[in-house]
């Protein structure tokens, strides 16, 4: 019987040169769920990401993945293994070369020697799970931002994923895209019965369909808890976060020496 | 003073280094792309395809100026042999300069402009938007993928633009010669059989493409897949193919010539 986590990471630090970007975190994100990680710019979530797809290795710890340590695959096992993970990049990162049918289609030709005649009826399929059946002949320089994105969606479905990684899926969408995506995310994770890990800004949409979130700041998780938990929570960074204060734990000024010294102005007011 | 000799010193230590260094990574990766070159092999609809991206669409500018050059080396070879009363000669030095060198190197030249920098641009702008690294996520190796039929796309392309060149440069060569001028047609043609060789001169002409096909392509995708996933790296990056190859391929002709014409003739 398969492990109720799907996802476990533990005592993971990353380092990029020197620099240090995770420090000790641990997590779990059990199967079925739809797991937020939120933090502010550079803080390591898209790190995060990029450690459970194996497409870097951590400095210490692991992920594990359905029960894998990731970092110890080889190629072709890591391979095996993204094909049951889906990705939907930042602006969807559709191939520009290729029809939306096309796109959809990439991965059952790639892994799969389904006849032509099943791959249209799944890629139609997928593409109605988005609301783009109507679209399946367009090219993607002819879609909207939250059309490119829903599209993307319907490709990281394409092979029935058992997990599907967001990374920043509500960027620069306008209220009614924002609002599709938000509920697609939910609808095909409970549909399809698949993990969803959803790094994001958007506080307020994310919370309406997430169940869990991991606060992460300066590379360790600052808080965690349900969406009831975290709008609630009086924790400083929390509050700060969920609420878009510009005062509290984080500054708003990058950190630097005195104003005063950087002026050359020292000797004026000794 | 003597902090910025030794600052001087540094900066150019600081460049062999990273040229050694960037010549054995795209060596690296050249040997990557033969070795995953068999996806694209085997589906040879891949290679197809940009076949007609990188062939085809050259063809034009091929075309033209393959035409101009010949029509030019008519002229020009004309006005010299005539001095001489050898104005017959003319179909053989057209025909020789364009099939030992001016085919190859130009053609080359041309096709590095037009498709190399098509190709790394591509690529690059692919790199840029995510496109391959959603393609890894979907396990599906780039190199093997994106990289390798275009490379095997240009390396086939490279010697048939050559020799549809050299074909457009000869007919120019008689339209100038033997149409305008009025050289005789039969002198020209016989001329021309009797004196290009078909080991010497047109094989070795094409072996000259085949390196020059390699070499730019090799460098095309290299630049593409290496570029900075920025909008000032892909320019730089299609400048640079550009520029490498321009300076490869009159390099490697150099070489190749040296090693191919000694003691001939």
């Amino acid at each position: 019987m398969p492990s109720e986590n799907l996802i476990e990471i533990s005592d993971l630090n990353f380092s990029y040169n020197t620099h240090s970007i995770l420090k000790g975190i641990n997590m779990t994100m059990p199967r079925g769920k739809v797991i937020a990680i939120m933090g502010g710019s550079g803080s390591g979530k898209t790190t995060l990401l990029r450690l459970i797809s194996g497409a870097i290795n951590p400095s210490s710890g692991y992920v594990k993945v359905a029960g894998q340590v990731v970092h110890e695959l080889d190629r072709d096992a890591l391979f095996k293994m993204r094909r049951k993970m889906g990705m939907l990049f930042q602006f969807g990162a559709l191939f520009t070369d290729l029809s939306v049918f096309d796109n959809v289609a990439f991965q059952m030709r790639e892994h799969t020697d389904l006849p032509e005649s099943m791959i249209r009826d799944l890629v139609l399929l997928k593409l109605h799970a988005v609301g783009l059946r109507g679209a399946h002949n367009l090219m993607p320089n002819e879609l909207s931002g939250g059309m490119a994105r829903r599209v993307a969606l319907a490709r990281s479905i394409a092979l029935d994923p058992m997990l599907i990684m967001y990374d920043e899926p509500f960027t620069g969408l306008d209220p009614i895209s924002l609002s599709v995506i938000g509920s697609l995310i939910r609808r095909l994770t409970d549909a399809l019965g698949m993990t969803s890990i959803v790094v994001t800004h958007d506080v307020q949409e994310s919370l309406k369909i997430v169940d869990y979130v991991y606060f992460i700041a300066d590379g360790v998780i600052a808080a965690q808890g349900t969406p009831q938990e975290v709008s609630a929570s009086v924790a400083p960074f929390v509050h700060q976060f969920v609420h878009g204060k510009e005062d509290g734990p984080v500054p708003f000024h990058y950190p630097a020496q005195a104003y005063i010294k950087d002026l050359n102005l020292e000797g004026d007011f000794a | 003073m003597r902090r910025s000799i030794v600052a001087n010193i540094q900066d150019i230590g600081h460049r062999v280094i990273e040229s050694v260094w960037r010549l054995g990574h795209a060596s690296r990766f050249f040997i990557l792309v033969l070795l995953k070159s068999g996806t694209c092999l085997r589906r040879f609809g891949l290679v197809m395809r940009e076949l007609y991206y990188t062939g085809v669409l050259s063809l034009i500018i091929i075309v033209v100026s393959g035409l101009f050059v010949g029509m030019v080396l008519g002229l020009q070879g004309y006005e010299t042999l005539q001095k001489y009363g050898s104005e017959s000669a003319v179909g053989t030095l057209v025909a020789l300069s364009l099939v030992r060198e001016l085919g190859p190197v130009v053609a080359a030249l041309l096709f590095a402009s037009r498709a190399g920098s098509a190709i790394t641009a591509e690529i690059g702008l692919m790199k840029a938007t995510e496109q391959l690294a959603a393609m890894g996520m979907m396990a599906v190796d780039p190199i093997a993928r994106v990289v390798a039929p275009r490379f095997w796309a240009g390396v086939i392309s490279m010697p048939l633009l050559a020799a549809m060149f050299s074909v457009m440069g000869v007919f120019g060569g008689y339209l100038v010669a033997v149409v305008f001028i009025g050289v005789d047609a039969g002198s020209f043609w016989s001329q021309m059989q009797s004196n290009v060789d078909f080991r010497f001169d047109i094989m070795n002409g094409f072996i000259k493409s085949c390196f020059f096909g390699v070499a730019v392509t090799a460098i095309a995708v290299y630049e593409g897949y290496d570029a900075p996933p920025t909008a000032e790296g892909v320019s730089g990056a299609t400048t640079r193919t550009v520029v490498t190859s321009a300076l490869v391929i009159l390099g490697l002709d150099f070489i190749l010539t040296a090693f191919m014409f000694r003691g001939v003739g």
